[in-house]
């Protein structure tokens, strides 16, 4: 038996920063096949504008700052971001919504803070607020899914969309998004916030169109599963670690529980927080972004739980529909507080150690 | 004297702006630089309020004991922002009423206590007249340029509302870049102010660093011999 004496590091991780973030792209694509089946060719078409304008933008700024632009361009942070920012944007949005989003995250949120790696915050989240804050009427006009349309939406109609604001026949956005009762949709968020807001209880807000289920489940519902599937492949090929996930979908279900058996009446399930918006997607592709989230395990059960918190805070009591990204953008915030109190002791030190030898340090002062 | 004064410009201008490199005022910049028009108009009562200020300390800088040169700075202050305050609500109203406790909070403007303290109360009236004038100059000009940025992304317009400032003439001064039915609100909210804020200081330490370059004498590349001590060496 022929023993090998080797020196530290002992975990030899194989995959780079490029296979890492292909991963998870392809981890995205049961979502994203979900979303293009439910809500048309617009998702696919953002998603092409937003990569192009991303990859763009990176290598002018790269260019700017004299790096090596082969090397950042390779490694696909900026497709991946492109794409986690364009399944948030509505399929009806204008084009120049996308381009504004992807130039905004690479240039401003990224590049500006040293680029990949440096930035405190999510770009593709930060982007995301922006857009939300500039241009509150594109970004909340959400589509009815298409098998509930009135208006046919073949993938010409939806380019035509996209970019004149018009579909092929001539009808504007606001008529393509009507339903089957030629009312206006919004997400079932979004409905659920409005009808608490006209003093209805949840069980009138249920009965509005959007709920219709479509092969039994809501199909946000479907989306948000469909994120799981990706999500459960990047856990279990080790991409992200559980505790920032599970502590996020855990914190929000612990307190919507809460609120749920105090008034059942104004305050939505548990089961519909978490499927509902963004919350799956959020928890797997979004918040364990590594640059971004805390660091340490117990870090990141913190940075989870709070994001958790947060998005059920502004989803019943701020003044929008959705929150992950504000929820996740605020954390980020506060990551660098959090990962100096959870800083893991060193190998050879007890903690009681250090902190009698602080507390000398401190006697001394 | 001449060269005193060519020397306060410059500095007021570019080298130490009140705006871009004492980061003073920062509250009333960021907050009204929406558009051009009320970025002008605030870097105008401002620089009055500077102007007098300035004159009026350095006038009776020999008067004040020094132990209370604070609280009596404070006082000429106010009383000058009194005025232009009451100035704006006679001729101005409108764009008084858009500028709104922004312009009673000119009293706590640092940069206006601080070219009191730092160069006023030391100086001729003369000079320090010229030292207000070019530091308000230099925060009015921020002030425009970022109110123009902001507009221009936000609205797509420049000098929209001239006629506030100017009289019913100034109409014609507004220039529609392009149309727009859906502004892009982050420009005219307050993170545009500090983006776009941060966007000019960069943008003026690039140009600095430009010109020191120009002016820079390129030194003679000096050859440096080193004895390399290498295995390779060794083995020879």
């Amino acid at each position: 038996m022929s023993l090998f004496m080797t020196s530290s590091p002992h975990q030899h991780v194989k995959r780079s920063t490029a296979t890492i973030m292909r991963l998870v792209m392809l981890c995205t694509v049961p979502g994203i096949a979900a979303q293009t089946y439910f809500f048309g060719w617009g998702t696919l078409i953002h998603v092409a504008i937003a990569c192009t304008v991303a990859v763009v933008t990176e290598a002018c700024i790269l260019e700017l700052r004299k790096r090596n632009i082969e090397l950042a361009i390779k490694d696909s942070s900026a497709l991946l971001t492109a794409l986690l920012l364009a399944i948030s944007i509505p399929p009806f949005a204008p084009w120049w919504v996308t381009v504004i989003g992807s130039f905004f995250a690479i240039a401003f949120v990224k590049q500006l803070y040293g680029g990949l790696g440096f930035n405190l915050f999510n770009p593709a989240m930060a982007a995301y607020v922006a857009l939300l804050v500039s241009f509150p009427v594109q970004m909340t006009a959400w589509t009815p899914p298409a098998q509930l349309a009135e208006q046919n939406q073949s993938m010409m109609d939806i380019i035509s969309i996209i970019f004149t604001q018009f579909s092929e026949e001539g009808f504007s956005v606001t008529q393509m998004r009507a339903g089957i009762d030629g009312f206006t949709m919004a997400t079932p968020l979004d409905e659920v916030k409005t009808a608490l807001n006209h003093n209805q209880t949840l069980t009138e807000a249920f009965s509005a169109a959007q709920f219709t289920s479509i092969n039994g489940f809501n199909p946000w519902t479907w989306v948000s599963l469909s994120y799981l599937l990706g999500g459960l492949v990047l856990l279990q090929q080790r991409v992200i670690s559980w505790h920032i996930p599970l502590s996020m979908l855990g914190g929000l279900v612990v307190i919507a529980s809460v609120f749920y058996l105090v008034d059942a009446d104004h305050f939505a399930s548990p089961v519909f927080h978490l499927v509902s918006g963004s919350m799956i997607m959020g928890a797997f592709f979004i918040a364990t972004d590594p640059v971004t989230a805390a660091t340490s395990n117990k870090g990141r059960i913190i940075f989870g739980a709070s994001i958790g918190l947060w998005v059920y805070i502004i989803r019943n009591w701020g003044g929008y529909p959705d929150a992950i990204a504000f929820a996740v953008v605020i954390m980020n915030m506060a990551v660098p507080v959090i990962d100096y109190y959870t800083k893991p002791k060193a190998y050879g030190h007890d903690k009681q150690r250090t902190h009698s030898l602080n507390n000398q340090n401190g006697g001394a002062e | 004297m001449n060269a005193e004064i060519k020397e306060l410009t410059w500095q007021g201008l570019w080298k130490n702006n009140a705006a871009l490199v004492q980061l003073l005022g920062l509250c009333p910049l960021l907050a009204v630089t929406a558009s051009v028009i009320n970025g002008l108009g605030l870097g105008l009562a401002t620089t009055l309020v500077l102007l007098g200020s300035n004159c009026t300390v350095s006038a009776v800088r020999h008067f004040v004991p020094k132990d209370i040169r604070i609280p009596v700075f404070v006082m000429v202050i106010a009383a000058f922002v009194t005025i232009v305050q009451l100035l704006m609500n006679a001729f101005t109203f409108s764009l008084y009423q858009a500028l709104g406790i922004f312009i009673p909070l000119i009293v706590t403007n640092c940069a206006i206590i601080g070219r009191a303290e730092a160069y006023a109360s030391k100086n001729p009236v003369k000079l320090a007249a010229v030292d207000g004038l070019m530091m308000g100059a230099g925060f009015t000009l921020v002030l425009v340029l970022l109110g123009a940025m902001r507009e221009l992304l936000g609205n797509g317009t420049l000098l929209n509302g001239a006629h506030l400032l100017l009289g019913d003439w100034a109409k014609v001064l507004k220039v529609t870049v392009f149309e727009t039915d859906s502004p892009f609100l982050l420009a005219i909210l307050p993170p545009g102010a500090f983006i776009g804020m941060g966007l000019i200081i960069a943008l003026k330490n690039v140009l600095d660093k430009r010109i020191e370059n120009l002016f820079e004498q390129p030194e003679a590349v000096q050859e440096i011999q080193r004895a390399r001590v290498t295995a390779a060496n060794m083995t020879d």
